[in-house]
């Protein structure tokens, strides 16, 4: 019941947060110094059909008009049309959208999987020079500009051994049937690895560190002392029982990682020319693409938010300490 | 004050972070001194050929780029860009964040639920994806990639101070200070603020850190300023050139230098952290 509530409180503050998101973007599109109707109309529209554009989303109103207007659209599902495309903005981002998806969530699995195996390694073994190198390596890495160690594993397994595609998601003349037929191929893993391992190294570091302070904690307590009376071996004692307790605090910020990684796909997405939401702001912002760069910009923040709820509500669920006020 | 400068004098970490800095802080100081050639002037043979991706030798110490510019000078011209970026926004984060956690954290009730709900509006805003769009709309330049960065960053701090203000609060000499008939802002920054430097030191390290990391990937997507040279903006020519496969001394340098400077932000971040909590000073 507590919970229930607590879900209901954070609910309505993910709609305000949604509500002042939606109109950010509209001011900063809009108020900003700049001419909004050069910025939404495909200047390479007839005068006629650019009149009528400007009827439609209603840029020769005064600006409170305008934004019920844009509300309106939002609404109805319409963010305008790409002036690259020539498509409806939301049908090419629910395509870009998944390609994000699937490439952050492989990523932060293996992050996740190696950072807490590390995280655990380094704990057991604290204080030694293991331990010492392992965290300095993890802060190192965590400092490295994500494109940087892109273009230089690109350029090592990519370009000299030759192993991996330069690039893109998918080879030139390959068919698929389906979404699902698409990201099982043989094809698109190799196009997935180096972006995919790029990107987790990057994110490994959080869950390795936190890994390791939890695990330091959890070795004071008793249970693991009685564990050892109890004569199991230490191998087992490590995994069964420290472990997970361990774990608890890793996993609570997956979704916060997942939300913080959708928002910076855009550096990865760009080094590999992956085909999905990051890349697509970037696109749009350099060739002024502005219905697109909105409508992107709208995508990612709202997966963000999605995702910190989810971590909110998962942290609540998981560890009864939290306070649900 | 003194007391923390002790305390981070004794830290081996702080001090090597520090030093980094300090390192960085020299070159862009005496940039022009140190830059043998104009980083975006085009070298020529004495007989007329443009010197193109020459590999590091005593004329060029790291080498040219595709269009013939000197590695060397465009790397200690671009160290002004990332130290100015990185202190001018952790100033104004940590400044900004400090002040909202304190009058949120003192004064309670109405004014805390509002700016808390704000800092949890910022948080649902990515912030690469705004960065991009806030630099494209207003233009290319240093000021617009700092405004971005300071007008999101500084909800990281906040939270922090704030709790740190609520466990100062009730304490005695604060209690003490109130009889004696002092004013909230004499209190809230008198009594109180100093108790939050520790802290507040940690978000302007960490916050360098992710200032310096933010313009040059902001660089890196094309959107710097094009006329000045900066760490994000080397690779960009470099990606762009396609040159990078070829030319390790061209994609290298950036890399590390980046990776050096966030990375002495941090560590003295975690100096400053052990100092603010003496518990962690014990592992």
């Amino acid at each position: 019941m507590r919970l229930a509530k607590y879900l209901f409180k954070r609910l309505i503050i993910v709609f305000i947060t949604l509500f002042i998101l939606v109109s950010i973007v509209f001011l900063m599109f809009r108020v900003i110094p700049g001419d909004p109707v050069s910025m939404f109309i495909d200047s390479g529209l007839d005068a006629e059909s650019q009149q009528l554009m400007m009827k439609l989303y209603g840029l020769d109103k005064p600006i409170p008009e305008q934004y019920i207007i844009y509300m309106k659209n939002l609404f109805r599902g319409d963010l305008g049309n790409s002036f690259t495309y020539g498509k409806s903005v939301v049908e090419v981002i629910s395509e870009r959208f998944l390609n994000t998806l699937v490439l952050t969530l492989t990523s932060l699995m293996i992050a996740f999987t190696l950072g807490i195996k590390t995280g655990s390694f380094l704990a057991w073994h604290r204080n030694s020079k293991i331990d010492l190198v392992g965290t300095i390596l993890a802060l190192i890495v965590r400092c490295a500009p994500v494109f940087w160690t892109g273009m230089i594993l690109l350029s090592i397994f990519a370009f000299k051994l030759e192993w991996l595609p330069l690039g893109g998601m998918t080879s030139v003349g390959q068919n698929f049937t389906g979404f699902w037929d698409k990201i099982l191929s043989l094809d698109f893993l190799k196009h997935l690895i180096l972006p995919a391992i790029t990107s987790a190294l990057y994110s490994m570091a959080t869950p390795t560190l936190l890994m390791r302070t939890s695990m330091l904690e959890v070795i004071k307590e008793d249970y693991i002392e009685l564990a050892y009376a109890k004569g199991i071996p230490e191998k087992k004692v490590r995994r069964r029982h420290a472990m997970r307790t361990a774990l608890l605090p890793v996993v609570t910020i997956f979704a916060v990682q997942a939300g913080l990684a959708i928002g910076g796909s855009v550096l990865v997405e760009t080094v590999f020319r992956w085909p999905g939401m990051g890349r697509e702001i970037v696109l749009a912002v350099s060739s002024r693409d502005y219905p697109m760069a909105q409508g992107a910009f709208l995508f990612i923040g709202f997966a963000t938010i999605v995702f910190n709820l989810i971590a909110d509500v998962l942290y609540a669920y998981l560890d009864p300490r939290v306070s649900l006020g | 004050m003194k007391n923390i400068f002790k305390l981070f004098k004794k830290n081996i970490i702080g001090i090597i972070g520090l030093s980094i800095f300090m390192f960085f802080v020299l070159v862009a100081i005496f940039a022009d001194q140190l830059a043998p050639y104009d980083p975006m002037e085009i070298q020529f043979f004495a007989e007329g050929g443009v010197k193109r991706l020459l590999s590091p030798s005593m004329g060029h110490l790291l080498g040219t780029t595709y269009m013939g510019r000197d590695i060397f000078s465009q790397m200690v011209i671009g160290t002004r860009i990332a130290v100015l970026v990185g202190v001018i926004s952790a100033v104004c984060v940590a400044f900004i964040g400090t002040n909202i956690g304190l009058i949120a954290g003192y004064f309670g009730g109405i004014v805390e639920r509002i700016l808390m709900g704000i800092v949890d509006v910022m948080y649902g805003i990515p912030f690469l994806p705004f960065a991009l769009i806030l630099v494209s709309v207003l233009g290319p330049g240093v000021q617009n990639v700092i405004l971005a960065i300071v007008l999101i960053t500084w909800r990281n701090s906040s939270r922090v101070i704030r709790a740190q203000v609520l466990s100062l609060k009730n304490r005695t000499f604060i209690e003490a200070a109130k009889l004696s008939g002092a004013s909230d802002f004499r209190i809230l920054y008198k009594h109180i603020a100093p108790n939050v430097v520790p802290v507040s030191l940690i978000y302007v390290s960490t916050s360098m850190a992710s200032a310096i990391m933010s313009e040059s990937s902001i660089s890196f997507l094309g959107l710097g300023d094009p006329m000045q040279v900066s760490w994000g903006r080397i690779l960009f020519t470099c990606y762009q050139s396609q040159a990078m496969f070829k030319a390790p001394w061209w994609v290298l340098p950036p890399g590390i230098a980046i990776t050096l400077l966030v990375l002495s932000g941090y560590m003295m971040g975690r100096a400053f952290e052990e100092i603010a909590n003496p518990k962690l000073r014990e592992r």
